[in-house]
């Protein structure tokens, strides 16, 4: 598994779902039709991305084509951190 | 299945003087005969629910057995308190007034909900404006809901930040303070006559989980709770409400800085909410709903979304309290 997938599923395992084994779901799952956020743990998810990849996350970028699975969101941040570079 | 060739927001259309027999017929067994209470207290805004559940409690037990109960706090809107007696005179309900600020005051609601403000804009002043609300217009934003701070000092500058999580629970827990304080205060009015308490949530804000768990989500039974807010103010035509209720914007009073009911949550006007709702859970396609609503397919598709993830996310505030199994 990519390092960025790895890293926002080992977080929404353990932080958000409580899993005792890893990630359970497909990681093109998406999280708000199968209820594995809420609209809470979205806002949770953006904190992650800007403490832990380092840059700020536009209110424009919080959509579901950006949040709503580990993939989309891991595409997200490489798209972003392509850009920094 | 609805007949596609009908459906419009025509579709909402209640037979208002049979639904209104049906609740009052619902209220009196469940009150009297099940709860064994002699009597209603509704707290009372000034807002549409509040005023059609008192108009019902009044024909279901007599005026003289229902109590229209005033909660105002500082940071209410004195309309609403002025609407809120215009209502009780109008249905011959003695209307009690209970200023719960002290309460709120002693618990620390507004210090606690300024100090999380205050961490978002440190120039932020208690008496200045401030609410929560969502990104708008949902018809034609994909966005998710995320919550938006918003500000406005006394020159008048509106300043709005997307709110941090920890900042967020504060704000929100502070804030609910208010609603918990009126249910409490509704109880203690109920208990020393043996009434019941009567709740006012519509369809919209029970299943989309717009209210308070403990506060405004607590009460003895809630008799517009299977209707959508479209059919409450049908409802209020029917039984007489003051036009100056009719026609007053839902809004949540429950920030300083005021806000409509759309702004903080629903994202689209009620009409067009309740529409593409029923259309929904009549089993319509959007492409159907939309081409009665003159809208796009994908339009209808994102209202039908949010309408589920708030169900979803929200299944919490509508959980009973739970034992070990």
């Amino acid at each position: 598994m990519d390092p960025v997938e790895e890293k926002i599923s080992r977080y929404i395992a353990d932080n958000i779902l409580f899993s005792k084994h890893g990630y359970p779901h497909p990681l093109d799952a998406s999280f708000l039709e199968n209820g594995i956020i809420d609209s809470m743990n979205v806002l949770e998810l953006v904190m992650f991305v800007e403490e832990n990849y380092g840059f700020k996350v536009a209110d424009e970028d919080i959509v579901p084509d950006n949040f709503d699975s580990v993939t989309l969101l891991a595409q997200f941040i490489r798209r972003k951190q392509a850009l920094k570079v | 299945m609805m007949n596609l060739l009908n459906f419009s927001k025509k579709s909402l259309a209640l037979d208002a003087q049979a639904e209104t027999q049906r609740i009052i017929e619902s209220l009196r067994e469940t009150v009297n005969q099940r709860l064994h209470r002699q009597g209603a207290v509704i707290g009372i805004s000034g807002g549409i629910d509040s005023s059609v559940v008192l108009a019902l409690a009044a024909r279901a037990f007599g005026p003289e057995r229902v109590v229209g109960l005033l909660l105002p706090e500082k940071e209410s809107s004195p309309e609403s308190a002025e609407l809120a007696l215009e209502l009780a005179a109008a249905f011959g309900v003695e209307p009690v007034t209970e200023n719960i600020t002290a309460t709120l005051e002693g618990a620390g609601c507004y210090q606690r909900r300024d100090e999380a403000i205050q961490r978002v804009f440190p120039q932020y002043q208690p008496g200045w404006k401030a609410k929560i609300v969502l990104p708008g217009d949902l018809l034609d934003q994909g966005t998710l809901n995320i919550f938006h701070l918003v500000v406005t000092g006394p020159d008048g500058v509106e300043m709005r930040q997307r709110l941090p999580l920890r900042e967020y629970y504060q704000i929100v827990a502070s804030s609910n303070f208010k609603q918990r304080t009126r249910t409490n205060m509704e109880y203690y009015h109920a208990e020393l006559r043996n009434y019941a308490v009567i709740g006012t949530p519509n369809k919209n804000e029970h299943d989309l989980g717009f209210f308070v768990k403990g506060g405004d989500g607590l009460y003895d039974i809630a008799p517009i709770r299977h209707l959508f807010k479209t059919q409450v103010y049908q409802l209020a035509e029917h039984l007489g409400v003051p036009a100056s209720i009719c026609s007053r914007p839902p809004t949540t009073d429950t920030y300083p800085g005021g806000g409509t009911q759309e702004e903080f949550f629903y994202r689209i006007p009620y009409d067009l909410l309740d529409t593409i709702w029923l259309g929904f859970e009549q089993g319509l396609v959007a492409a159907e709903i939309a081409a009665a609503l003159d809208l796009t397919a994908e339009q209808v598709a994102r209202v039908e979304q949010d309408i589920v993830r708030k169900q979803k996310t929200t299944a919490y505030l509508r959980s009973a309290p739970l034992g070990v199994e």
